[in-house]
């Protein structure tokens, strides 16, 4: 198997400079790989760093050790050195990152700013627009809503719009932050579908999951990244 | 590829005050590059010596070409100089009054960059000045009024048609919606962010707001005490800002 | 040259010869640079400014004992300002003075050029008030001086534009902006439009003043002078709609003159010399003999 993002003894601490410098320890030496096809669930009690260690591996958050290495086609590249340019390129062509809180786009309505996210990552306009329609369809945001911008929706419906945006392009590796926290069962089974498509198309997937059906249904593996901590320590 | 902007140990001190010290940068074309600081910080001077509006003391400043190949601009004599500001580049003024002829229409200042270089068809000149008035979200109908009757963000809207319509490849700005109304200001830049992604723009935009910078720009570089002491991805340095400056910068803005 | 009609204790056409020789250098350099602003350091003279104290010095420093001098105002040689700037040569210089283009080896001129194709033998010094011609745009004159060192001028351009977006054609009538020998912008001081054509490939050489502004500049004989234009907007002079009043003649440039209260009018010779002439040849306008001869005064 060709691992599509490797992590090797990944570690993060922040420091606080408005405490006094106070040093808080994220995660320390986390070490796994991810394969296509496959859905890695970040497990670990709540505070663990799970969503620091998706942040990092998008180049959110700053890697301060090991190696953060995202397939680019036939090469690898190390997020945790790559220049800002390349790693936004990396983000447009290579890598998805779904939150549960969408950014606001002023003006822009919401069919928009779900085939934007396509275009920018490389689909033709007329196929991203096809795909933003069957992707707010299918997460029952009402048509009637498409054109207008989210800002003026409901928490829930900006999040399935957010949730359009991220999986509407065809990027191969993708990292999801609690994409279905707050969603009714409804909701939260068309977005197992969908995690079930991207898997089945190829697209590795590293996820956070906070209900634990879903985690269920759509893990390959669960990775707790607070044993590598202990691993170091022992 | 190499950059388009390539800023070397820029340096510039007025008496005992220093502006500016041992500033270094790129710039690739489509990237925007946000600078941001408090006033006095010398982010300013720094867009003046990279727009050569300001010569450095020590420094350089390299600009490739449409031709391809790369200059020093500290070295252009000043016809060329200009050619590069008035084609190639553009400048939006945090004060419109700067960046506009008040007295000039609209459409006469839409159209002097085209007259300029040598444009001599008057129709022709005007239906590019309607197009770049819609563009820019001014009703065209405007086009014969002088900018004193327009508002603040109409007024940055016309500066930025102004400077767009010789399709330029380097945008500065400085500060362009400081001053305005928070509503206009989401207006705007809705609208540059649009045509700086359109056009594949390259800009450099000088901004105490944060919020401007995470809106706007790819990178971001925080200058303090004329030092640019922090510099990267905008996402990283604003959520995850490592200097003790930058941390207080970040946490003293509401929701930036 | 009449000694006795010459006022005593003046130096020749009243500036001193080291004088006269600065402004000479100045206007070689004009010369020799075709439409471009020379610097020099005018003199006060014993009239206002306004009055033509830049042409004044320009024709001081070319006439010589022998020149025969005329001075039209407007056209005119007989208002004030042309009467006293003639009186003021005439004591100082003792030239001959004469109302006949044909006559003269030195015009002095506010706001016309002469019907009268000029001659190679012949000088035209023309009274500038703004001798720049970007001004009204760009007020800083180191940004002025800049931009016609590098040829900048798309703001000449930006004022046509903005006439013909205001009034549907371009509506600058006089001191219309003229490329002189496909380089320097000039502002051919406040002639009418209609006299531009004029200045292009003339025979006689042309120099213009500007006292208070402490400019010279000049177009050599047989320069090439272009009006600025638009290719939809072609440059255009004045026509008339009828001949002169008085002399009948077509393709010259008619001043309008108010005859009564009554809405009465006619159109006659802004050049009142040429007038003349043509009378004196026997060309006969509708009007003449109907209102009395110089109706301009009515």
């Amino acid at each position: 198997m060709t691992a599509r993002v490797k992590l090797e003894q990944v570690s993060k601490a922040f420091t606080l400079h408005l405490r006094g410098g106070m040093q808080l320890d994220v995660v320390q030496d986390v070490t796994f790989d991810v394969d296509a096809h496959e859905c890695v669930v970040l497990g670990g009690p709540s505070g663990a760093g799970k969503s620091s260690l998706l942040k990092i591996i998008y180049g959110n958050y700053r890697c301060d050790a090991g190696h953060v290495l995202v397939r680019d086609g036939d090469a690898f590249t190390d997020i945790a050195e790559a220049e800002p340019r390349v790693v936004l390129s990396l983000r447009n062509r290579v890598m998805g990152y779904v939150s549960q809180f969408l950014r606001v786009i002023p003006r822009v309505g919401a069919l928009d700013v779900v085939a934007n996210a396509g275009r920018e990552s490389g689909l033709d306009a007329d196929i991203a627009k096809e795909r933003a329609r069957e992707l707010l369809a299918a997460l029952n945001v009402p048509e009637r809503m498409w054109n207008l911008p989210p800002a003026t929706f409901s928490g829930g419906e900006q999040q399935r719009v957010n949730i359009a945006r991220g999986f509407i392009a065809d990027l191969p590796v993708l990292l999801l932050d609690e994409p279905t926290a707050s969603l009714d069962a409804k909701n939260r089974a068309v977005v197992i579908d969908l995690i079930e498509q991207k898997k089945a198309q190829g697209t590795a997937i590293i996820g956070i999951f906070h209900d634990d059906d879903v985690r269920e249904r759509v893990a390959s593996r669960v990775i707790d990244i607070t044993r590598f901590k202990a691993t170091a320590a022992a | 590829m190499s950059p388009l902007l390539c800023a070397r140990g820029l340096s510039k001190s007025y008496g005992p005050r220093v502006a500016c010290s041992g500033v270094s940068l790129d710039l690739h074309e489509g990237e925007v590059l946000a600078v941001v600081g408090e006033s006095g910080s010398g982010k300013s001077t720094l867009l003046g010596l990279l727009a050569t509006e300001i010569a450095p003391d020590a420094g350089q400043v390299n600009y490739r070409f449409r031709d391809g190949t790369a200059r020093d601009l500290h070295t252009l004599s000043e016809a060329e100089r200009r050619l590069l500001m008035r084609t190639d580049w553009g400048f939006i003024r945090q004060d419109a009054m700067q960046g506009l002829r008040m007295p000039v229409s609209a459409g006469g200042n839409v159209g002097e960059r085209l007259m300029a270089v040598g444009h001599r068809h008057y129709g022709n000149i005007r239906e590019t000045a309607e197009d770049w008035l819609s563009r820019v979200e001014i009703d065209p109908g405007r086009i014969d009024d002088t900018p004193k009757t327009f508002s603040g963000g109409m007024r940055q809207r016309l500066q930025i048609a102004r400077n767009l319509v010789t399709h330029p490849r380097l945008v500065f700005m400085d500060e362009p919606t400081s001053g305005l109304d928070v509503s206009v200001q989401a207006r705007l830049l809705d609208l540059i962010r649009g045509l700086v992604s359109e056009l594949g723009l390259a800009v450099i935009i000088v901004t105490h707001d944060l919020a401007v910078a995470r809106l706007l720009s790819h990178r971001i570089m925080v200058m303090k005490g004329g030092r640019a002491i922090e510099a990267g991805l905008t996402d990283q340095v604003l959520d995850d800002p490592r200097e003790p400056y930058t941390q207080l910068l970040v946490s003293s803005v509401l929701a930036a | 040259m009449n000694e006795t009609a010459t006022a005593s204790g003046y130096n020749f056409a009243y500036l001193d010869e080291q004088t006269k020789r600065m402004i000479r250098r100045a206007i070689l350099k004009a010369i020799a640079i075709p439409g471009y602003q020379v610097p020099f350091a005018s003199r006060e003279m014993p009239m206002p400014y306004g009055w033509g104290t830049g042409g004044v010095q320009v024709t001081a420093a070319v006439l010589g004992p022998d020149d025969t001098l005329k001075v039209i105002d407007q056209g005119s040689d007989d208002t004030t300002n042309a009467v006293s700037i003639r009186k003021f040569f005439e004591r100082t210089a003792g030239v001959k003075t004469t109302t006949k283009t044909t006559d003269a080896s030195v015009i002095q001129t506010r706001h016309r050029v002469p019907e009268e194709k000029l001659r190679a033998d012949q000088i035209l010094v023309y009274q500038v008030p703004i001798p720049e011609p970007l001004r009204f745009l760009e007020p800083r004159e180191t940004e002025t001086r800049q931009l016609h060192a590098l040829a900048e001028y798309g703001l000449m351009h930006v004022k046509l534009y903005e006439d013909i977006a205001r009034h549907g054609r371009i509506a600058t009538t006089y001191a219309y902006p003229v490329e002189v020998a496909g380089r320097y912008v000039m502002d051919p001081s406040p002639v009418p439009k209609f006299d531009n054509p004029k200045i292009g490939d003339c025979a006689a050489l042309q120099l213009y003043g500007a006292g208070r502004e402490k400019r010279i500049y000049a177009v050599p004989p047989h320069t090439k002078v272009k009006s600025l234009d638009f290719e939809d907007h072609p440059f255009r002079v004045q026509t008339f709609r009828e001949p002169c009043a008085l002399c009948a003649a077509e393709d010259v440039y008619l001043d309008e003159v108010v005859l009564d209260d009554r809405g009465g009018r006619m159109f006659v010779c802004s050049d009142t010399d040429y007038c003349e002439q043509r009378r004196t040849d026997g060309h006969r306008g509708k009007m003449l003999g109907k209102v009395p001869l110089g109706g301009e005064a009515a």
